[in-house]
């Protein structure tokens, strides 16, 4: 009975749920909004409606239950079809001219197949629930058949009287199958993915390392031989630089060189799960290898990242995110701090500050975001300012004027700025020096100015340089074109 | 009809939502695109340009004007007319980690290309091999699943798959921002030798200018749903005539007149 | 497209793909104002297909609709009288007529049963399952948000492996217990007490008043906050990981303060949005639990009136019930509105 009524609902509700997609969007839209209505009611209230219809009985409670949760299904199987249906690799068989009813079988069902087993086995507890309580009350299983709800059924009385056992043997039934299912449902769904599971081992230990003489410098930051592990991995070996006062440094590499975890270390925001040790590293008088009081961190640090689309949270009003760190830290009253976060916007050439202050992230432009974020990490008036990546998700033009505004920060206020970047030519044009990454090492520091092909030591700062594109020389060269670099190749080939 | 000209782009304006909410995408773009050449797009977010390349490949539907690619209507064919219409333009599409079906095999993925129908890796295994070989992939890659492939792997059998059915036209959409530059080097590179072996035909979309540089003959330059300027790739970057293009040009990092010492300005309001 | 482009490069989620064509600027009160219409219509919308379905709930009974209500022992002339009551020997569209005139005039037929007005027995029966889904609702609220942004804290990260476990695994048990089990078994610890105290009566009686509504909530508020909770627990791990989380840790807040105040409104959106199918469902749960703990509810009152054939009750109930639930899945909308108002745009039911 429950397969059957399961069957009603999981192989209807697919249909309905993967044809909408392939219907016109007009009709499409009209579908899902019937749907949803349906969706919104209780399936039980459906199920009593057919009850009453058909009389009380197994066979009604079967349609009544199978048919009440074709809605649910229907609206769980649109949603998944319209996240597949948005993929790229669906449009692309369209435009090679594989028809909709193949498109859906080859391209839609397999990718939908592991979360709709999950839901057809919770499906199937659920409608073993539900047919049983429609026993239970009376409105299913009519005598002298019998199923779990019924028994139970029969049992409250005895229950009432204080004999409990009778019902324990039915409900722990009960009970058993609707795990069963959820189980079963899971493990269908593993076996169902080409990807295994990969585990992920992961520990957290606290980042001590050999200490090391204090060496007196210039420096502001200092940081001697760095190393940041993923459980036993290195991912950063050991590296060792400074940061003098009023310098922008910049760190380049591609993705995978260890350029922001060397950054967050610093900043002493590691991901959970990678532990970090240094001989040495401090911002100033901080150690930043043992915890630092968050206030003296928050005054120490600022950090502006790389996607203003989601810096900012957008639940909130600019106005109270921007302010809340100078309430927090500097102890200022919501005015003084409004006031501060104010003029530090006009400072970074906000437009109508005021009127900004009062709306959320999501009405601000990519570009005014990132303006808010320099703004905010001015006025806590910080020691060092880290840049990860800030443009790299920014049109080039508006990329030019958030150079330019760090540029200025940097020599109207003299903060230091850590520039991590994957864009070599950027680089060259905002930092004084330059560190280059490459897999967890630092294979070469020069200064930005020297950044050319022919002063450089290392081959992969050379392919870097080679590999940008440029702007200027003859038009149809090749990038790169110069050399086969060996690091490339492990790219493409591993 | 001119025999030399693969794409043509007339009066096209796209647009979305009635009456007060109507928003024009794009206003009426003129545009060609000759047999055996590459036309570079450029432009920045909201732009247009990626509803440009949906247009040319007719998953948008034009408000206004019209697409022929080989003569032929993109947009007003129907049922098995507009799948053959669709086999004679292909997208490359930006992202690598979603053009592929995770569930299929790279093999899988490439016959679905050669026969649409049946999409038997066995019958065609040859022809995809040798596909796999001018995009410069092992052989043995016919038998992997997209996870294990790199993106730059996977953008080049994205590459093979918009090429092996000998479109009239290939519609590249910024094929190359997801990439780290060593391994956008590499995909330029050999779309550079491709466009030589086979004689491509070829719209580049992207926002990155010198990008659209090593690829294109021709670039269009979109700003905000117009084409600004439109130029052979020498004369647009050694003489650039409109003030955005000069603006873009002078944007990018490393360019001569790039220049971010902070200047006096006034607060825009 | 460019409209597109830009709400993603604003952070805004991609469109609703089902409304992705109505792109429109976010005035804070026009998007009231829109919101109000469009729920307004769509109550309207649910309400007269309730019509049509309870309507439709005498027309679809199989045979002669009046032999199959008078019953196997009815002579000609009960069949005859029901005929009439129930106007069977009149065009459908007049009884159609007749049936949402009554509705809207308040008067919802007598029943057949009892010779009461249907509306009399309804007013009477409403506080009983409103209590106890009202009630429900709130408790599951205030117990499984707390309870999963705990775990999900706690958790973060892959750290502490075996409350994970044990916390899927309890909630995953208690989930899989269907709620009038759970109502029995309740019955049986706190009411009967093998052995011990009897704390709270097993049945309703009205002398013990608030007390007897204490087992029901709780059977009826077991299964809903392990699933909430878990769903809180999962989008907590997600909202952890967020950027914007990084930056209140890179401006150092204090713990508290980032999970309240930046995550906790986050959070609610999305659990608010999966759950609202989950806490409308609660309605339909109550039909259930009250026949156990004989509530004189309108959900063991359905139940009775199905059992008695007695269909006018029927088909009042099944209206009033069903307004009930789109009025809370309307609650839970403004709710998310008042939190979130980039929710108005779209429909909430999106899992």
């Amino acid at each position: 009975m429950t397969v059957g009524a399961t069957a009603i609902a999981v192989v209807l509700g697919v249909v309905l749920g993967t044809g909408v997609w392939l219907v016109p969007p007009r009709i499409r839209e009209i579908c899902l909004r019937v749907i949803d209505a349906m969706v919104a009611f209780p399936g039980l209230l459906l199920a009593l409606v057919v009850a009453a219809v058909l009389g009380a009985g197994g066979s009604s409670a079967v349609i009544a239950i199978g048919l009440s949760g074709i809605p649910y299904f229907a609206r769980l199987t649109a949603n998944l079809a319209a996240k597949v249906s948005q993929q790229e690799y669906v449009s692309t068989a369209r435009l090679l001219g594989v028809s909709h009813g193949r498109i859906a079988v080859r391209h839609m069902l397999p990718n939908m197949a592991e979360p709709l087993l999950v839901l057809s086995a919770s499906t199937f507890a659920a409608t073993l629930t539900a047919i049983s309580a429609l026993s239970f009350v009376g409105l299913g299983v009519q005598s002298p058949s019998y199923d779990w709800g019924k028994l139970l059924n029969e049992a409250l009385p005895s229950l009432l009287a204080g004999r409990p056992f009778q019902m324990a043997g039915s409900a722990a039934l009960v009970i058993l199958t609707g795990l069963g299912a959820v189980l079963i449902g899971d493990g269908l769904a593993a076996a169902a993915n080409p990807r295994g599971r990969t585990a992920t081992a992961r520990s957290a230990a606290p980042s001590t390392g050999p200490d090391e003489a204090v060496p007196a410098s210039d420096h502001l930051a200092d940081v001697r031989d760095l190393w940041i592990h993923a459980g036993g991995e290195p991912l950063v070996k050991g590296i060792s630089f400074g940061i003098r006062r009023g310098e922008i440094v910049g760190i380049v590499g591609e993705s995978g060189s260890g350029k922001t975890l060397t950054a967050m270390s610093l900043a002493q925001l590691l991901p959970d799960g990678l532990t970090s040790t240094a001989a040495r590293m401090s911002i100033g008088d901080l150690d930043l290898r043992r915890p630092v009081a968050p206030a003296l961190m928050a005054e120490a640090v600022s950090l502006i990242y790389q996607d203003p689309g989601s810096t900012f949270n957008p639940a909130l009003r600019m106005g109270g995110q921007l302010t809340e760190v100078l309430r927090t830290h500097k102890g200022l009253s919501a005015q003084a701090a409004r006031q501060r976060v104010l003029d530090a916007l006009k400072v970074v050439h906000m437009t109508r500050p005021e009127h900004r202050m009062k709306q959320h992230p999501h009405e601000l432009s990519g570009g005014m975001r990132q303006r808010a974020m320099i703004a905010t990490a001015l006025a806590v008036e910080p020691r060092l300012i880290i840049a990860d990546e800030p443009t790299t998700a920014l049109d080039v033009t508006v990329q030019a004027e958030i150079l330019r505004e760090l540029k200025r920060v940097n020599s109207e206020f003299g903060a230091s700025i850590v520039f991590i970047s994957h864009d070599i030519g950027v680089v060259r044009a905002l930092c004084d020096r330059v560190l280059v990454m490459y897999h967890g090492e630092i294979v070469e520091e020069i200064a930005a100015a020297d950044l050319a092909v022919e002063t450089v030591r290392h081959p992969y700062t050379k392919t870097l340089l080679e590999a940008a594109p440029d702007i200027d020389g003859p038009v149809g060269g090749r990038p790169g074109g110069s050399g086969d670099p060996e690091h490339a190749k492990e790219h493409s080939h591993g | 009809m001119d025999e030399a000209i693969a794409v043509e782009v007339r009066d096209l304006e796209v647009g979305y939502g009635w009456g007060g909410n109507a928003t024009r995408i794009l206003h009426g773009i003129t545009m060609d695109v000759a047999r055996g050449r590459t036309v570079g797009i450029v432009g920045e977010s909201g732009s247009g340009k990626s509803t440009l390349a949906k247009a040319l490949v007719g998953l948008v539907r034009p408000t206004a004007g019209s697409v022929k690619v080989g003569g032929v209507h993109v947009s007003s064919a129907r049922g098995a007319d507009r799948r053959a219409m669709r086999r004679k333009v292909q997208m490359i599409p930006q992202d690598p980690y979603s053009s592929l079906d995770p569930r299929r095999t790279i093999g899988e993925a490439l016959a679905e290309a050669v026969d649409p129908r049946r999409a038997k890796v066995t019958a065609h295994r040859d022809e995809i091999v040798h596909w796999l070989e001018t995009v410069r992939m092992p052989a043995d890659t016919i038998d992997r699943y997209p996870h294990e492939c790199s993106g730059g792997q996977r953008q080049r059998v994205a590459i093979a798959r918009g090429l092996m059915i000998r479109p009239e036209v290939v519609i590249a959409d910024e094929i190359t921002s997801a990439l780290d530059v060593s391994v956008q080097a590499e995909i330029l590179n050999l779309l550079a030798s491709l466009r030589r072996e086979l004689d491509l035909t070829m719209v580049f979309i992207s926002h990155n200018l010198a990008v659209i540089r090593h690829v294109s003959d021709e670039v269009v330059v979109l700003y905000h749903g117009d084409i600004v300027e439109q130029a052979p790739a020498a004369d647009l970057y050694q003489r650039p005539r409109h003030e955005y293009t000069r603006t873009l040009l002078d944007s990018v990092p490393g360019a001569p007149g790039f220049d971010i010492r902070p200047r006096p300005r006034k607060d825009a309001s | 497209m460019a409209s597109l482009d830009s709400t993603r490069a604003l952070g805004v989620p991609p469109p609703d793909p089902l409304t992705g064509a109505r792109q429109r600027p976010m005035r804070i009160s026009s998007a009231w104002l829109r919101f109000a219409v469009r729920r307004l219509a769509s109550l309207l919308v649910i309400f007269v297909a309730l019509l049509v379905v309870s309507f439709l709930i005498v027309q679809l009974i199989p045979g002669d609709p009046a032999v199959g209500i008078a019953g196997a022992n009815a002579d000609l002339a009960d069949i005859q009288r029901i005929r009439a009551e129930l106007g069977l020997d009149r065009p459908i569209w007049e009884r159609f007529l007749d049936h949402v005139g009554g509705v809207l005039s308040g008067d919802l037929g007598t029943s057949f049963m009892y010779r009461q007005p249907v509306s009399a027995l309804i007013v009477n029966r409403l506080p009983f399952t409103a209590t106890i889904a009202v009630t429900g609702i709130l408790v599951v609220l205030v117990i499984s948000v707390p309870l999963g942004m705990l775990i999900g804290v706690l958790t973060r990260g892959g750290r502490r492996k075996w409350l994970d476990v044990a916390f899927g695994m309890v909630t995953g048990f208690l989930d899989s217990i269907p709620g009038y089990i759970m109502a029995s078994f309740l019955v049986v610890t706190f009411a009967l007490g093998i052995g011990l105290v009897p704390l709270f009566p097993p049945a309703y009686t009205p002398r013990f008043g608030a007390a007897s509504f204490v087992l029901p909530v709780v059977a009826i508020a077991i299964g809903p906050i392990c699933t909430i909770s878990r769903v809180v627990r999962r989008e907590m791990a997600v909202v952890l990981e967020t950027d914007y989380m990084r930056t209140a840790r890179g401006w150092r807040l204090p713990a508290l303060r980032r999970h309240v105040r930046w995550a906790l409104p986050n959070l609610l959106t999305t659990t608010l949005t999966l759950s609202g199918l989950i806490l409308t469902g609660m309605v339909g749960g109550a039909i259930i639990i009250e026949s156990v703990f004989a509530l004189p509810g309108l959900g063991s009152g359905i139940i009775k009136a199905i059992l008695d054939r007695d269909y006018p009750v029927i088909q009042g109930m099944v209206l009033v019930i069903g307004m009930i639930t789109a009025i809370i899945n309307l609650l839970v909308d403004v709710l998310l509105g008042l939190i979130d108002p980039r929710t108005l745009g779209g429909s909430h039911v999106s899992a």
